[in-house]
């Protein structure tokens, strides 16, 4: 996944101006992932993208979140908002991490939003994505209007810094320790944002795509099975 | 960054105050020093090895007497990486890891994991009803399961082991029912994306009637045993409480949330699987504490009963059917049926591979191995799991395998209340706090 040493060349300007704001999840060599296949497809490379910006209306009542939300962050607004994906019926408001925590404080204080709890940070390692490779998402659950939508924070790889949420939500101490300890976000306040699951000690952060699954070759009647992250398989 | 990234730090920071590791045999030694240099503050450590902690959860406790002054969790001794694992494995083999997190519920994890799915396929209305009803009855089962543990296990901590008995015989007749369905007892793999691994065997539903009274009869007596006991009482009444605005500011679920007064339940507020149409109350308290903890979990346990009679009737109504998804793409090739011997198998699937069409061999080889593209996006899938609201969060970059699957444990989110109900209370009750926090630590650790 990250040897593709030509990826600019293949994904064309990398720059954040120059392409349109989408999340590239992906992309893949080959029709099933392994490199040496005799299929004839070894040379195709395909760019997997996750569903781009909605247009308005966005529907149910999206559009009157955005629209409080927009009104409460005031000039700041179109800044704090990178863009809205509607989608599968779910909505995704990509936020600027500078605004995060205007934003955080807006969405659980304002009556007509009342967001009361995060349901956590998930991180994700998206290696393709140039200038955007970790991914914090955040699930935010209103009681009150009994609503779900979605955070997600996009930041570069070399400077993987967030605020912590911690002040507002205080729910989300452990869930950023987790987000830190697998991905190597650091939330920026956080209390003590010490690893969680790994020891103390460990080097890395294991659910980057390129921290291997690691596991040891299986002998079995003789063929030597490797382990699960370097069988050749389907991707 | 200034950030301490030590979990573990030394309780003492003043380098001046001297500090005393103790083991075991040498405590009136320390005793005798500690208490000539008047130095009350003892810290301690439980577990990670200890009965009480549901699993391997460590807790620091800082101790002035018998009053805990400060409580922290340490945990991860139970980390597998489930969730890397899933993305090296197809989404159908995902359900058998993530069934191993909460391993006491294992099929809300299997439920929340497929509806996620097909969510992202698309395909939520097409799971035939049949599907649904069996998922139903198969949660409300394991809801049961895992109420009885935690209330089995949370007696047998304070040293009442006839609790636990009764509690664990009850759950065994519903592990009876999951086992004649699934095959197994735990870690059932049974909810499969699309719909069931299998439907009902010959007798299902009779199996299922004559279990509901027997659940009943152990849940009379474990009533019976518990809501009159005076030690009980006293142990379990205004201890480890936790209000509703400090239930809200941890992101507390599930009964825990539920005894502060707010009915939140996911299988009304946010119904999933045709929940709405079953007939069934939430329970709820306003005492805040580890009492009402436990009589909301019993109460619970009879209202999922009433949820398993209905599933029944319905099951008899609907007669045979299928419980995949039509499209031929998505559902699993064969639908296994139990043997004697607990093993699936389809005879008649493994004569048409095999002896009737070469393509159908093919299709078998290449769903099984290959597994089934998923368009690529993301989802958040919430359900209503026995200790709260389990949460999944799936990414897809379009292929076979997820690209991040996470899961939200609400004994993860729940764990941190643990100080909140431990400090300022007696060390024995840092047990009972534990228990009512109901967490399992596979489900935590993941």
């Amino acid at each position: 996944m990250s040897d593709d040493k030509n990826l600019d060349a293949v994904t064309g300007p990398a720059s954040p101006e120059g392409r349109a704001p989408l999340t590239l999840i992906n992309v893949r060599e080959g029709m099933f992932g392994a490199k040496g296949d005799t299929s004839g497809y070894d040379g195709l490379v395909q760019q997997v993208q996750m569903p781009g910006a909605s247009e308005r209306p966005y529907g149910e009542w999206f559009d009157g979140v955005v629209d409080v939300l927009s009104e409460l962050l005031g000039d700041d607004a179109d800044e704090a908002i990178e863009y809205v994906v509607v989608d599968r019926g779910e909505l995704t408001l990509y936020i600027a991490r500078e605004h995060l925590l205007a934003v955080a404080q807006h969405l659980r204080d304002d009556q007509d939003l009342r967001f009361e709890m995060c349901l956590g940070v998930s991180g994700v390692h998206y290696p393709a994505d140039t200038g955007r490779e970790l991914h914090a998402v955040y699930p935010m659950q209103s009681v009150t209007h009994n609503r779900r939508l979605r955070l997600e924070v996009a930041v570069p790889d070399g400077d993987s810094h967030i605020p912590s949420i911690t002040s507002i939500y205080p729910m989300n101490n452990w869930h950023e320790r987790e987000t830190w300890d697998f991905f190597g976000i650091i939330f920026d306040g956080h209390p003590s944002l010490a690893r969680i699951e790994m020891p103390d000690d460990w080097v890395g952060h294991p659910q980057r795509k390129d921290y291997p699954l690691g596991g040891i070759p299986v002998e079995y009647k003789g063929a030597e099975i490797p382990s699960p992250d370097e069988r050749r398989q389907y991707r | 960054m200034s950030t301490d990234t030590k979990a573990t730090g030394p309780f003492v920071e003043d380098p001046d105050v001297p500090e005393y590791t103790v083991y075991g045999s040498d405590w009136s030694e320390v005793a005798a020093e500690a208490a000539r240099l008047g130095q009350q503050r003892i810290v301690m450590n439980m577990g990670p090895q200890h009965p009480s902690t549901h699993g391997v959860l460590r807790v620091m406790l800082e101790l002035e007497g018998e009053i805990v002054t400060e409580a922290r969790a340490g945990i991860g001794y139970l980390h597998t990486g489930i969730e890397k694992n899933m993305e090296f494995r197809t989404w159908t083999q995902g359900v058998t890891f993530c069934t191993r997190m909460d391993y006491v519920a294992s099929m809300t994890q299997e439920l929340a994991y497929c509806l996620g799915i097909e969510k992202l396929l698309g395909i939520t209305d097409d799971i035939p009803e049949r599907a649904s009803v069996l998922r139903v009855l198969m949660a409300e089962l394991t809801r049961i399961g895992s109420h009885l543990v935690a209330v089995g296990t949370g007696g047998n901590e304070l040293g009442a082991t006839t609790i636990m008995t009764t509690a664990f015989v009850a759950r065994e007749e519903t592990f009876r029912v999951i086992e004649a369905i699934s095959g197994l007892r735990t870690n059932n793999a049974y909810v499969r994306p699309g719909g069931v691994a299998q439907g009902l065997p010959e007798g299902g539903v009779e199996m299922i009637r004559a279990m509901i009274p027997k659940v009943k009869e152990g849940l009379d007596e474990l009533a019976l045993l518990q809501m009159e006991n005076p030690i009980l009482k006293g142990r379990l009444k205004n201890v480890a409480t936790m209000n509703l605005s400090a239930c809200m500011a941890l992101g507390i679920t599930g009964p825990i949330l539920r005894s502060t007064g707010l009915p939140y339940d996911l299988r009304k507020a946010e119904p999933y699987c045709g929940y709405e149409t079953y007939d069934f109350q939430v329970p709820t308290s306003t005492d805040n504490d580890a009492w009402s903890r436990m009589v909301i979990r019993m109460e619970e346990c009879y209202e999922s009963l009433k949820i398993v009679a209905q599933c029944a009737d319905r099951l008899e109504k609907m007669g045979d059917g299928p419980v995949m998804v039509e499209d031929k793409k998505i559902a699993w090739p064969a639908q296994l049926s139990i043997g004697g011997d607990g093993q699936g198998n389809s005879p008649k699937h493994i004569k048409h591979i095999m002896g009737e069409s070469m393509e159908a061999l093919i299709h078998h080889f290449k769903l099984v191995t290959e597994g089934f593209d998923v368009p690529a996006g993301q989802v958040y899938q919430a359900i209503e799991g026995p200790k709260g609201l389990l949460g999944v969060h799936l990414v897809s970059d379009g292929g076979t395998k997820p690209w991040r699957a996470h899961f939200r444990d609400p004994g993860f989110n729940n764990l941190q209340a643990l100080s909140i109900m431990a400090q300022g209370g007696q060390m024995a009750d840092v047990v009972v706090a534990i228990a009512s926090i109901d967490m399992v630590l596979g489900g935590v650790d993941r």
